[in-house]
């Protein structure tokens, strides 16, 4: 027989053999059991490729995208165009975590165990929260596990949410309540979402919120505490470098999406949702969690632990669903933040704020435009001009600029308006390319001086 | 009890393999990666940091020392046999991982423009009639991110077709004593009950059992095939005839797909409704516990409920269409796990009609050769023959003093990951093996020798056994203490 | 055997033991039910004040593997639960018929001690039932 895949290791003779251990004259007399009728379908897939012709063909197909890098670009929206060091890839994704599984073993798995235990520490330090989980899937899933949580340890039904929370995340909060009995409310802003706290079992904000506008979680966790419910605060971890982080503003339990933390865009994914909590809420928590603890030697080691907490323990009783995470990038993002410690943290998010403010201002002396956010900004904000947003994008796509998210197809009302990011990769000739650019579909007078 | 570390210059306050990144840690470092800014003065007083930023600070030499060592101290495909039962640990090609860190892959924003992802669009079109015809099925959905998430999206779906068709009173799902725990969890996150029918003493649902608990208040059935057992259940038509005769709904959790590869589809089978892992069949790596991907798979009946966006195809152009009015809606953010959907791809183009089907046969030759080199020494929960993995029962050794624990341990002091122990639950002392179609017979010989080398020592010195690991990294680790006095924080 | 079973006490199917010491009873789990959940982890119990419901689960008891429901053997209104147990839960191992009591309830109705079994009873259905308990 051929070898048909090419990752198989066996001679005709290594088969032979192993049928004859077997006592069978081939497969087929194994498969004697499934239905005569279905038995060796046809797949209707196309002939194998050898890893050159695979990896030419996989490049053609890539090369119809375009890059984020080939030019300047200003799309974030909930992912982020970031610098990832060298050394994260090289590291995090050597083959003895990638090739590993979940650390079902803990005397061979101590290598996976340690960088989630140290990923959740250097997480609940970021976010000054108590604890953090191994991962969720990510940012989305992250909130609807939280809404599930409130509802869990409140023993209420209506979790309501402010439009500061991404578009997506609040249409995944809209599918899970079609499961269990829970009531999503959705509010414009957080003087709706503190009205509607009484009664409620949490109340979900996001800061920076999706728009970018710096968010007052002191006041949403008041009015969730006071009402006796739970507040939740999906937020961006490399801002908490700079801003007061949820465990400092009375957050309940802090969510968000880890991909900023070097893990690269990947057309949405895999990122790893980070979950944190306080020490009172952790057995409610989803998903694992690491615990430190020794050998019969007494040697430090770590284990999966508060497990009965979860579906392979508690079945329908468990706190989630989720076994398979993200730990391969939640073992990324530890190495970021090793990496860069909080001076490196600080400048990554400085610089995205410092770039992101200088776009603004020159953005915003243009007739017709002007920045719409409701209050301060981080690194990401609102601009409205006198075009239909999805038109000014395509026509800078042009000069290929990818401006930034038009705001239309998720607010009808904001058709005119642009969503638009700066990370510590916004160079300031991008800024001048925006600039330029976006000057010349408003019918702006030329620079009054040089370029800057 | 302290533990000096040379190389780092690090003493632990409890001896250990590796210091902690904050025993690492030094005072003052310089450099940053990125050049000063102004940025920090935009924060109003009110809204920027007040805590401290309790990050270690590490000079980037000791960050790769650090967790080279850390890879070092794990078991992975890479380094050995690793037969952990329905995870299919099956070689990952690692051309698989370069063309997912392809520029117009990995460096593309989720929200671009549909005329500047066409590669990426069309590969998620390409990828899902590939799994469409590996599977039987006519529609699919690649949003799902694992397994679980996939069931969840699935038992939804279900309701909303029951809904769709005015049918509320339906409460219960009915799930075999033998699934995977995230059956039933899944189950519950759907708001309904959950009914267990048991096996029955051939490894196979108990069909009498099963037309007892059916009536017009089921919403469906969670059925693994191959079942948990590595069993192919030997009257799934008859299973499946009778929940539909009941208007419930057939949904196949496709943890075990790697048997039936070009050996049997879903669809031809039967199920409405089944879900693949991508991270299992496809050979998309592990990731020390995930990422994977968790496509759902519909037929007629139910794809008008699958999540959306999808991809549509317009002549050669791809796009992204909401247009699926009955959907349940999407269920992750963007498009799924891209990364692992790529990896998918790419393994499916690389090995092909026939080396897709290779994959399958040689599956079930390995797990039935390795059954038939261990029969004698241990006993078999359900004596026939397998498909991609089996299920041997300890009983016997731990009425002589080593329980499946013991046994999984002393295989880490014979150089193997263990499989699989403790499931399915209807097994005592349940030791569950999948070797996967890329390990050499040498290996399996080896493994096999090793199991029972282990076998015979528990006769003549079980204490022995019951002390393994003395070979690992470390011995064996208090779950009980861990548990107790939670330290989940390097504060604690 | 039988100091694991003390007469003087009366049992649940689900293992749980009670004692009553006038309108007061004194519920805890059996020497049986620890031994099969194995080393106890964790004790979840209502505050007090809180109304049980006989037959209906109040709390539960967890192993590092198995979480197990704890129900009232008595109906009434909790007078007070055991911290220290909650403390150090290893006390339901070491001690279940002494310092690894659970509750301390005020039984609102005597007569639903006669429905629980008697230390012989119980003998023989954990006799009957094996490996039922813990899981």
């Amino acid at each position: 027989m051929s070898q048909r895949n090419p990752y198989s290791p066996h001679t005709d003779a290594d088969r032979a053999a192993m049928l004859a251990a077997i006592g069978a004259a081939s497969v087929d007399e194994l498969l004697g059991v499934i239905p005569v009728h279905a038995r060796r379908p046809r797949l209707g897939a196309p002939a194998g490729l050898a890893e050159l012709d695979l990896f030419a063909e996989l490049s053609r197909i890539a090369s119809q995208d375009r890059p984020a890098g080939s030019g300047p670009f200003f799309l974030g929206a909930g992912v982020y165009r970031r610098y990832i060091p060298a050394a994260v890839p090289l590291l995090a994704a050597r083959g003895e975590f990638l090739t590993a599984y979940t650390p079902y073993q803990p005397e061979v798995s101590q290598g996976t165990l340690q960088a989630i235990w140290e990923y959740q520490s250097l997480v609940a330090d970021l976010l000054a929260m108590d604890v953090s989980n191994a991962s969720l899937y990510d940012g989305s899933t992250a909130v609807a596990e939280a809404a599930l949580l409130a509802v869990r340890a409140t023993g209420r039904h209506r979790v309501v949410v402010s439009h500061d929370v991404h578009p997506h995340h609040r249409a995944i909060l809209r599918t899970y309540s079609r499961g269990p009995d829970i009531e999503i409310v959705e509010v414009p802003d957080t003087k709706a979402l503190i009205a509607a706290a009484p009664g409620s079992a949490g109340l979900i904000t996001a800061n920076p919120s999706f728009f970018g506008t710096l968010v007052d979680m002191r006041a949403v966790s008041e009015a969730a505490h006071a009402a006796g419910a739970l507040a939740i605060a999906s937020i961006e971890p490399v801002s908490c470098a700079l801003l007061e982080p949820p465990g400092a503003c009375g957050i309940d339990v802090a969510v968000g999406d880890g991909q900023p933390l070097g893990i690269p865009m990947t057309f949405g994914g895999p990122y790893v949702g980070i979950m944190a909590t306080t020490s009172v809420l952790v057995r409610q928590m989803p998903g694992r969690i690491v615990g430190a603890t020794q050998d019969s030697n007494g040697t430090r080691g770590f284990v999966n632990t508060l497990q009965t907490r979860e579906q392979h323990i508690r079945r329908e009783k468990a706190t989630s669903n989720i076994c398979t995470n993200e730990a391969v990038y939640a073992i990324h993002a530890a190495v970021y933040l090793a990496l860069l410690g909080p001076h490196g943290l600080r400048s990554v998010a400085a610089r995205s704020v410092a770039q992101a403010h200088a776009l603004a201002a020159r953005l915003a002396a243009f007739p017709g435009c002007r920045v719409t956010n409701d209050g301060d900004f981080f690194s990401e904000f609102t601009l409205a001009t006198p075009l239909h947003a999805t038109e000014l994008r395509d026509a800078l796509l042009a000069d290929d600029i990818t401006a930034g998210y038009p705001l239309g197809h998720d607010f009808p009302e904001r058709k005119n308006e642009l969503l638009i990011a700066c990370t510590e990769l916004t160079t300031d000739d991008d800024i001048t390319a925006l600039v330029e650019g976006i000057r010349a579909r408003v019918g702006a007078g030329a620079p009054a001086g040089a370029s800057r | 009890m302290t533990k000096r570390f040379p190389e780092s210059g690090a003493t632990t306050a409890e001896p250990a393999l590796e210091p902690l990144l904050t025993e690492l840690a030094r005072s003052v470092r310089g450099n940053g990666h990125v050049a000063a800014s102004d940025g920090a003065s935009r924060i109003p007083a009110r809204f920027a940091r007040t805590v401290p930023l309790g990050l270690p600070e590490l000079a980037e030499q000791q960050v790769v020392r650090h967790f080279t060592h850390l890879a070092q101290l794990n078991y992975s495909v890479d380094t050995g046999f690793y037969p952990l039962g329905s995870c299919t640990m099956k070689y990952n090609p690692k051309i698989n991982d370069r063309v997912a860190g392809l520029p117009g892959f990995a460096d593309m924003h989720p929200l671009q423009p549909d005329a500047d992802t066409q590669g990426a669009l069309r590969l998620i079109y390409e990828l899902e009639r590939l799994l469409g015809g590996i599977t039987g099925f006519p529609a699919i959905s690649l949003q799902p991110a694992a397994g679980a998430h996939a069931e969840f999206t699935a038992i939804l779906m279900f309701k909303a077709y029951h809904a769709a068709r005015g049918d509320t009173k339906r409460r219960r799902v009915i799930v075999p004593d033998s699934a995977h725990g995230t059956n039933p969890s899944s189950a519950a996150m759907c708001g309904f009950e959950v009914t267990t029918v048991r096996s029955d003493a051939r490894g196979n649902v108990d069909l009498a059992a099963l037309e007892d608990t059916l009536g017009d208040d089921v919403v469906g059935m969670m059925l693994t095939n191959p079942n948990t057992l590595g069993l192919f259940e030997e009257r799934l038509e008859e299973v499946i005839a009778a929940v539909h005769r009941h208007g419930g709904l057939m949904y196949g959790d496709g943890a075990n797909m790697n048997a039936l590869l070009g050996i049997a589809r879903p669809g031809d089978l039967g199920f409405d409704v089944i879900h693949l892992n991508l991270h299992k069949t496809f050979s998309t790596p592990h990731g020390a516990g995930g990422p994977g991907a968790g496509p759902v798979c519909a037929n007629d009946k139910l794809a008008p409920f699958l999540p959306v966006p999808f991809v549509v195809r317009d002549g050669d152009t791809y796009r992204l269409s909401e247009d699926r009015p009955q959907s349940v809606g999407r269920v992750r953010a963007f498009h799924g796990n891209y990364g692992v959907l790529v990896r998918a791809y790419t393994y499916i183009r690389n090995l092909g009609e026939e080396g897709l089907r290779a994959c399958g046969e040689d599956a079930i030759l390995a797990a039935n050769y390795l059954l038939s080199r261990l029969r004698g020494a241990y006993d078999l929960a359900y004596d026939r023959p397998c498909m991609h993995e089996f299920v041997l029962t300890a009983a016997a050794q731990k009425k002589a003093g080593a329980s499946a624990l013991d046994i999984a341990k002393a295989l880490i002091d014979e150089g193997f990951h263990p499989p699989t122990v403790y499931f399915p639950l209807i097994v005592p002392e349940a030791l569950m093996i999948e070797p996967t179609e890329t390990e050499p017979k040498e290996t399996l010989d080896a493994f096999a020798d090793a199991l029972v080398r282990i076998a015979d020592r528990v006769k003549t010195d079980p204490a022995a056994v019951h002390d393994a690991p003395r070979n690992a990294p470390l011995r064996r680790l208090d779950e009980v203490a861990a548990a107790r006095r939670p330290r989940l924080h390097w504060r604690a | 055997m039988t100091s694991t079973i003390p007469d003087e006490l009366r049992y649940s199917k689900e293992h749980e033991w009670v004692r009553l010491d006038g309108d007061t009873a004194t519920i805890g789990i059996t020497h049986f039910a620890q031994e099969q959940l194995g080393d106890v982890v964790f004790v979840e119990l209502p505050e007090k004040g809180a109304s049980v419901r006989q037959f209906s689960s109040f709390g539960v008891v967890e192993s590092v593997k198995a979480a197990s429901d704890v129900y009232a053997p008595l109906s009434g209104e909790v007078v007070e639960r055991n911290v220290k147990v909650i403390e150090s839960p290893e006390l339901v191992n070491s001690a279940p018929y002494a310092d690894g009591w659970l509750l301390k309830v005020r039984v609102a109705d005597k007569g639903e001690l006669n429905t629980l079994l008697s230390a012989t009873d119980y003998r023989a259905h954990i006799g009957e039932s094996g490996g039922s308990g813990g899981d």
